[in-house]
């Protein structure tokens, strides 16, 4: 039950993702982005970072990578697809998953704890959870809110909305100005699913949370489907 | 060349120098390369006498100053390595690519040891922000650290934020990175073969940033200076990150016997120290060099400071799998140098020779600068006044005046801006007196505390920069780590005058004597003189980056945000209160005046406080540990109250006590009801209960209570309120 950590050349979060994956008991191993052929792997995750430096709108350049080609395969035979932060981004440009992620508001990065309410179980990230819990995870990017036309997410699955403490969404804890408060969606079948907080760095409570790790857990006992 | 040498910052006598080495007039490009070698700068040579002398040695220093960073031995085959330098004048001329490019040559320094960078700090300084256009370099800055640090993937973990008129037209701008290595790992230094190849990799060379050294760093600025700019260079992260995991992996794989990064004077640096280091020669071939620019001169070539460059020295028969490696990560690899016998760098432009020079002449041969030191006339004058600033109308709103001090205020506007939980070891971060990190697979936790005061360094050089490393000895102690090293910033104005430089070696003698005190060596250094403009010199700031060892780590380590209702407050401090207001924020707030001579660091009661917070940390006895310092108990009782989000009640009414700010003081909050049996005091510190938390506001004495909620939207809200409509 193996997951590909893939590796752009501005992949900056690969060994985050890979230590956190083994922790939750996965086999994780970094893929270099000019592999093509994943055929070997249960699941892929995308991690964050900036994949070519996203001098360019980012995962512009990485959709042409060759590890596309096996992320594909893998999306398409219904197994779990994870992208992270940049990793979202590249699913979005890629076109696996609706719309697309844009500078936020304010054009601040955003780095901070912030709350995010499941309202899908029905992803491979969310399985775990339950309707309605709220988690703490830091939000760490430039490029987050998340942005498509209102028939757009409703072509996917809005797994995570930004909110309180309490689970309340509003425009106040929308940091980034996302549409309909999206930090987490999924494609409808909930096996490809964009996420644009960091679960791995929640994933301790050394670290200040260890919400991200249902997340994970998820995302590892998906690993047998399709 | 009388002219040119003069155009390039050189001296007549510096310009001699250089013929009597050569024994004939230099070629341009030779003349390039001595004006920024023996720039202040790139040869300290103003500074190195006064540098010889400070305390280095200890049996964790594995390598101490003069290294491409300073390497401690943190036990079980790990070492650390630490660096810290100023991108001052770049960050005033193009402050988003100056502070950017600041932290990319600060990894590449550690880098150079082999060691992965995990973690940043920058220290900044600025004018007040009423002025606009310190707005815009405020605001040019932060964007750049976060724009550089967040993309190449190294967490910047916090730092210090100041301001004062004297920055206004020369901002300061520190970076300080810490890296970690296998003890294997470490890039030898030193012996080189014959026929070693000196390799470039990176990014290919422009000519941006030439002259950088010599003309910005090493000169004094005006307002015109802006016209400066193609002087600096441009950063790009995506290559630096490819730089990284490149090196990272020849030095896993030992294929390589040397490593130097290109800073400042580019290539003709990283050669001639590369040569000089090992006491050999280089054969250096232009025509290899890959470049973005058409017609580029040998000297252009020579001293660019394009960035994401580094020059690996591997053995012959390691080339191809070195080159291998850059070809993986995706970058260019080329072979430009071969290492000879001899001393001498030779420079081949086609078949043509464009410099031949003793490489040690280049990198060590600088002539010396005796500036002389004298007494600036000032000093006496605020020596001759005490510092006796009127009492507060009221302690609450003197208290509400001081939170909302920029320099006071919460830095959450600038370090939410970086991130700083990259790599998942950040288990203090920014916000608190210091960052601690996890070491991964380890028990062993790294804290880092950087600290400057300008204010006290004016009124008193030697005791500013003395109290400073007590200071940041204490903010690493706190968190559970003891103190194992350290590396200096010095930031000064034009050491041309005497009162600057007398001002620089009061403080280097300063530092001396208080890393001798607490036996902590000292393992790099970073001098940076001509911090002045057409408004006079900067005040001496003098910037401590502490290092320490948590092993293991604490399991709670205290934070600011650890206060619970019901715990009890302490102060632990010497015997007697002395009320210290010499260049104390509440001075500056009452009534601006910048006066008296700030108390002496204790060695005996530092070192006993720092011991005992150590105790208290490293015995999970306290929730919060922090140390008392600008604003004084007051402001670090209401700052553990605003982030615990709990009031307090203290018994202290004397406002003296409250917002004067003696060293060596650090407050407690524990729910243990035995403190002072829980550690060993020695015979200096006293651990006095002084209060309690609860309730939703602070009561100090029976002044009138302040509502935590009200504090920290004042606290808050200083940065954000003055830095609003400014949307990049």
């Amino acid at each position: 039950m193996s997951v590909a950590v893939v590796v752009y050349p501005g992949t900056n979060c690969e060994r985050d993702v890979m230590h956190a994956l083994r922790d939750v008991g996965a086999e994780a191993e970094l893929v270099w982005h000019r592999e093509e052929d994943l055929s070997g792997f249960e699941g892929v995750v995308l991690p964050g970072g900036f994949a070519h430096g996203d001098y360019l709108r980012p995962g512009a350049i990485a959709r042409f990578s060759p590890v596309m080609k096996g992320i594909e395969e893998l999306a398409e035979a219904g197994k779990p697809v994870l992208g992270i932060c940049n990793g979202f981004q590249v699913l979005c440009e890629a076109g696996l998953l609706p719309g697309a992620l844009v500078e936020n508001r304010g054009l601040r990065f955003i780095c901070r704890f912030v709350h995010v309410r499941i309202d899908s179980t029905d992803t491979v990230l969310t399985r775990a959870t339950r309707l309605g819990q709220v988690l703490r995870i830091p939000l760490n990017s430039y490029r987050g809110s998340y942005a498509v036309e209102s028939a757009g997410v409703e072509s996917g699955l809005v797994a995570m909305r930004y909110c309180d403490e309490a689970g309340e969404v509003d425009a106040e804890h929308n940091l980034n100005g996302s549409v309909d408060s999206v930090a987490g969606l999924a494609n409808q079948r909930g096996n490809v699913v964009g996420f644009m907080p960091h679960p791995e760095r929640a994933s301790d409570r050394a670290l200040g949370s260890g919400d991200g790790r249902v997340l994970l857990e998820s995302f590892v006992a998906a690993l047998g489907d399709a | 060349m009388p002219e040119l040498h003069h155009e390039l910052g050189m001296t007549d006598l510096e310009y001699t120098a250089v013929i009597d080495t050569l024994n004939r007039e230099p070629t341009e490009a030779e003349l390039m390369m001595y004006s920024l070698m023996w720039s202040e700068h790139c040869s300290y040579k103003s500074s190195l006498p006064h540098l010889r002398d400070l305390p280095s040695d200890g049996p964790q220093v594995v390598v101490g100053p003069g290294g491409g960073a300073g390497v401690v031995d943190l036990g079980g085959g790990w070492l650390a390595a630490l660096r810290i330098e100023s991108h001052n004048h770049p960050s005033f001329v193009e402050p988003y690519q100056g502070a950017a490019t600041g932290v990319g040559g600060i990894l590449r320094d550690v880098l150079s040891m082999g060691a992965r960078p995990i973690a940043l700090w920058n220290q900044i300084r600025f004018g007040e922000l009423s002025d606009p256009r310190v707005r815009y370099l405020f605001d040019g800055v932060v964007s750049g650290i976060a724009g550089y640090g967040n993309a190449v993937g190294v967490p910047t973990l916090g730092g210090e934020v100041a301001f004062e008129p004297c920055f206004e037209a020369n901002p300061l701008v520190n970076v300080m990175c810490l890296g970690i290595l296998r003890s294997d790992d470490l890039v030898p230094s030193g012996s080189l073969d014959n026929g070693d190849v000196a390799v470039l990799l990176g990014a290919p060379t422009g000519r941006d940033g030439i002259g950088g050294a010599s003309i910005l760093a090493s000169a004094s600025f005006s307002e015109e200076d802006v016209s400066k700019r193609p002087a600096v260079q441009v950063g790009d992260p995506f290559a630096a990150k490819k730089l990284i995991e490149t090196c990272l992996e020849l030095a896993s794989r030992r294929l390589l016997v040397g490593l130097q990064d290109l800073g400042a004077a580019g290539i003709a640096c990283a050669a001639s120290e590369t040569a000089a280091g090992a006491g050999s020669g280089m054969d250096l071939a232009l025509d290899a060099m890959p470049r973005r620019e058409d017609r580029m001169s040998p000297a252009e070539l020579l001293v660019s400071e394009s960035q994401e460059r580094m020059l690996a020295v591997v053995a012959i028969a390691d080339l191809p799998a070195a080159l291998e490696v850059a070809r993986r990560w995706e970058i260019e690899a080329s072979p430009v140098g071969t290492m000879t016998a001899g001393g001498t760098l030779r420079v081949f432009d086609g078949d043509s020779i464009a410099a031949e020079v003793p490489a040690e002449s280049l990198a060590d041969g600088a002539p010396v600068a005796s500036r002389p030191a004298a007494k600036p006339g000032y000093i006496d004058e605020v020596w001759a006044a005490a510092a006796e600033p009127q009492a507060p109308l009221d302690v609450g709103g003197a208290l509400l005046g001081l939170l909302d001090q920029p320099a006071l205020a919460s830095k959450a506007w600038v370090y939410e801006q970086y991130d700083h939980m990259l790599g998942m070891g950040t288990v203090v971060g920014p916000g608190h007196d210091g960052a601690l990190l996890r070491l991964r697979g380890t028990q062993k936790g790294l804290a880092v505390s950087t600290d400057g005061n300008s204010r006290r360094c004016l009124l008193d050089p030697r005791r500013g920069t003395s109290r400073l490393v007590f200071e940041a000895a204490l903010n690493v102690a706190v968190t559970g780590a003891k103190p194992i090293g350290l590396v200096d910033n010095l930031n000064f104005g034009d050491p041309e005058q005497p009162g600057v430089m007398w001002q620089f070696v009061e403080a280097v003698a300063g530092l001396s004597d208080a890393c001798r005190s607490l036996e902590i060596p000292i393992v790099g250094g970073n001098v940076s003189f001509y911090n002045s403009s057409d408004s006079g010199d900067i005040m001496p700031t003098p910037v401590i980056a502490m290092l320490g060892l948590a092993d293991p780590m604490p399991e709670t380590p205290p934070r600011l945000d650890a206060a619970t209702d019901g715990m009890g407050l302490w102060l632990i401090a010497g015997g007697g209160d002395v009320p210290d207001f010499a260049a104390s924020a509440y001075a500056k707030l009452m009534d601006g005046e910048l006066v008296g001579r700030p108390l002496p660091a204790d060695p005996v009661l530092g070192k006993g406080v720092i011991d005992v917070a150590l105790q208290l940390a490293g015995g999970g006895h306290a929730a919060v540990v922090h140390d008392i310092s600008e604003g004084g108990l007051a402001l670090a009782l209401t700052e553990i109250c605003m982030m615990s989000g709990v009031g307090a009640k203290v018994d202290i009414r004397d406002w003296r006590i409250l917002f004067g700010e003696a060293p060596h003081r650090v407050l407690v909050a524990s729910d243990r009801s035995n403190l002072a049996d829980l550690v060993d005091l020695g015979d200096a510190v006293r651990v006095t209960p002084i209060g309690r938390f609860g309730g939703d506001v602070i009561h100090f004495g029976d002044a009138a209570p302040i509502a935590v909620v009200e504090a920290a939207a004042v606290w808050r809200n200083a940065i954000p309120r003055r830095m609003a409509g400014r949307s990049r």
